[in-house]
């Protein structure tokens, strides 16, 4: 009835493992990564020294004899803006309908491409992957969107589409989506397999799996990733217009060409990015502390 | 019913389960007892078609379920439910949707990405843990239940999917004895009421010889014993475990002893 097939024996302990041999190899291995640290150190230094000094040389002007005109524009755009303050607030409700355009481009672009960061996100992660095989395949995909500037794509689809909100979109939603993706995936790979595991052995299919196994687990941090995005998108989409994107960017181009005499303008327009990029900023920021927050709250 | 043809699993060059034949006639409570690594977790994967084996045949009424593929498999895998060491459960949702979980492979994807669950199939869920006595806990996250409270749901699970087979995966080894005890009580009742057919594997002699009416014994990937539980003498334990004379059961057991002078000594200490 039994029958005993013996396995390998019990492992053996090492033998003779003296203390002071173990000491004075582990001070040996202190020293020469003392060594090597203070070697990599200096290289450094040195490499940064000789960095500066060539670009210092290749400099047309010279970087300490333009450093003083780096004032100059400034002071002359403040000084315009100025004189004109009481314009201001006028400037901004005429720019107003252009920043709407601007932050709907930004939120449109945010959607679409999370929506497409999610789906490339679980095909790339590993043991999530529905295909093992092709995961290689969706992080090269990632990498290329993510790789390529909005403004490089936005501009050959304004030569292809033509200028307006489109091309901007479509550029913002393909960068999105491969840097969301990335971050997407490196918060799915740290996602609990248990619950997946479990939702596997019921005969449930890889969508079911991914929408009760990991989306409940990954939400609160793909949500503040899709939040800080946002906020990129904003000025991605704004930089756009200078392009011919449409939105206040291209306000802001045609205020800046025109030179001197419409600089309020430009100072109006800076001002209301800036505080839109604020009320962003606060509001997202608000959210994500609660997504964490909460979380915690539920789990206590 | 159950028939299990020289199945083998190897892991880079070591055969994690080595030639494993049996046969299961009836619904029957068989445990597979061995040591850490002895391989017994692999092969209850590989029943629930978690894992692919390397060769072998698991044949059930007739049919080869390690040859199923895709939705076939998956058919298979909500026929052969499995209860997991750690619950395996999705701990933010609450008790009732982990339970209808159970019936996932009858679902489309639109049905599930909306929450849609038919009220007969909600109501089976609650009626299931109402029988496991954990109803009030329905609404519940399940991340909020005790250890043992979280391995009556994923029996309740199990139980959802209505399954011929039942695989337990050391259900017990992260409870405590008393909430051990339940849950074992609970598969067993399962077993008997139910008719369905309990694999559990094991990590206590105890607990195999107080509910199996079958004990397989594996060590090293190989099956080295098979027999009743009263087989399962203190020398065919050591040889399961390659354990020498100092093996001595009693040392880790967690049953609950019977003689009460423990705590007649203890009531004295505190009277006086």
């Amino acid at each position: 009835m039994v029958d005993i097939a013996y396995g390998p024996g019990p492992d053996r302990k090492p033998e003779g493992g003296s203390t002071i041999t173990t000491s004075e190899a582990y001070l040996e291995m202190v020293r020469r990564r003392r060594l090597y640290s203070g070697i990599i150190l200096a290289l450094f230094i040195a490499l940064m020294v000789a960095g500066f000094q060539l670009a210092q040389s290749r400099n047309a002007g010279g970087f300490l004899n333009g450093l003083p005109q780096i004032f100059a524009f400034p002071s002359e755009v403040i000084s315009e803006a100025w004189e004109k303050r009481t314009n201001i607030p006028g400037l901004f409700l005429q720019f107003l309908p252009s920043l709407m355009e601007t932050v709907n481009i930004a939120a449109v672009s945010t959607l679409i491409g999370g929506f497409t960061a999610a789906l490339l996100a679980l095909l790339a992660t590993r043991g999530l992957a529905r295909w093992p095989r092709l995961t290689p395949l969706f992080r090269r995909m990632m990498d290329l969107t993510r790789s390529i500037p909005e403004i490089v794509i936005a501009l050959m689809l304004i030569f292809i589409l033509g200028g307006g909100p489109v091309p901007a979109m479509i550029a913002i939603s393909l960068h999105t989506a491969g840097a969301l993706g990335k971050l997407f995936s490196e918060v799915a790979e740290n996602a609990d397999v248990k619950p997946v595991e479990g939702l596997t052995s019921v005969g449930a299919s890889w969508l079911q799996r991914m929408w009760l196994g990991v989306i409940p687990q990954v939400a609160p941090n793909w949500l503040s990733y899709l939040m800080l995005r946002f906020e990129i998108n904003v000025r991605a989409s704004a930089i756009l217009g200078f392009v011919g994107s449409g939105g206040i960017g291209y306000d802001l181009k045609l205020a800046m060409q025109w030179g001197a005499g419409k600089y309020d303008q430009v100072v109006a327009i800076f001002l209301l990015l800036f505080l839109t990029i604020i009320v962003i900023d606060q509001v997202t920021d608000h959210f994500r502390t609660r997504l964490v927050k909460g979380d915690r709250k539920a789990r206590a | 019913m159950l028939e299990v043809k020289s199945v083998t699993r190897i892991f880079g060059q070591k055969a994690a389960v080595d030639n494993v034949s049996f046969t299961i006639d009836g619904p029957g409570f068989v445990g597979i007892i061995g040591r850490s690594g002895a391989g017994k977790s692999t092969f209850l994967r590989m029943m629930n078609r978690l894992l692919d084996a390397s060769s072998g045949e698991i044949r059930v009424e007739g049919r080869n379920v390690l040859a199923l593929k895709g939705r076939e498999a998956r058919a298979w895998q909500s026929q052969c439910a499995m209860i997991f060491q750690q619950f395996n459960l999705v701990p933010r949702m609450d008790v009732a949707s982990n339970v209808l979980h159970g019936i996932l492979n009858r679902r489309s994807s639109l049905q599930t990405l909306f929450n849609i669950w038919s009220k007969d199939d909600i109501l089976k869920a609650l009626a299931i843990l109402d029988r496991l006595g954990i109803q009030e806990q329905a609404p519940k996250r399940a991340e909020a239940l005790s250890g043992g409270q979280q391995q009556r749901v994923a029996i309740a699970r199990a139980l959802m999917q209505d399954p011929k087979i039942i695989l337990a995966d050391e259900p017990i080894a992260s409870l405590d004895p008393m909430n051990a005890q339940v849950v074992m009580d609970t598969l067993k009742a399962i077993n008997v009421e139910d008719g369905r057919m309990v694999i559990a594997n094991l990590h206590t002699l105890d607990t195999a010889r107080r509910y199996c009416d079958r004990v397989i014994g594996m060590r090293d990937g190989r099956v080295v014993f098979d027999g009743t539980p009263d087989q399962l003498s203190t020398g065919v334990a050591r040889d399961i475990y390659g354990a020498d004379e100092t093996f001595n059961e009693a040392a880790t057991s967690t049953a609950i002893p019977a003689d009460a002078t423990a705590d007649r000594s203890y009531a004295d200490t505190l009277m006086s």
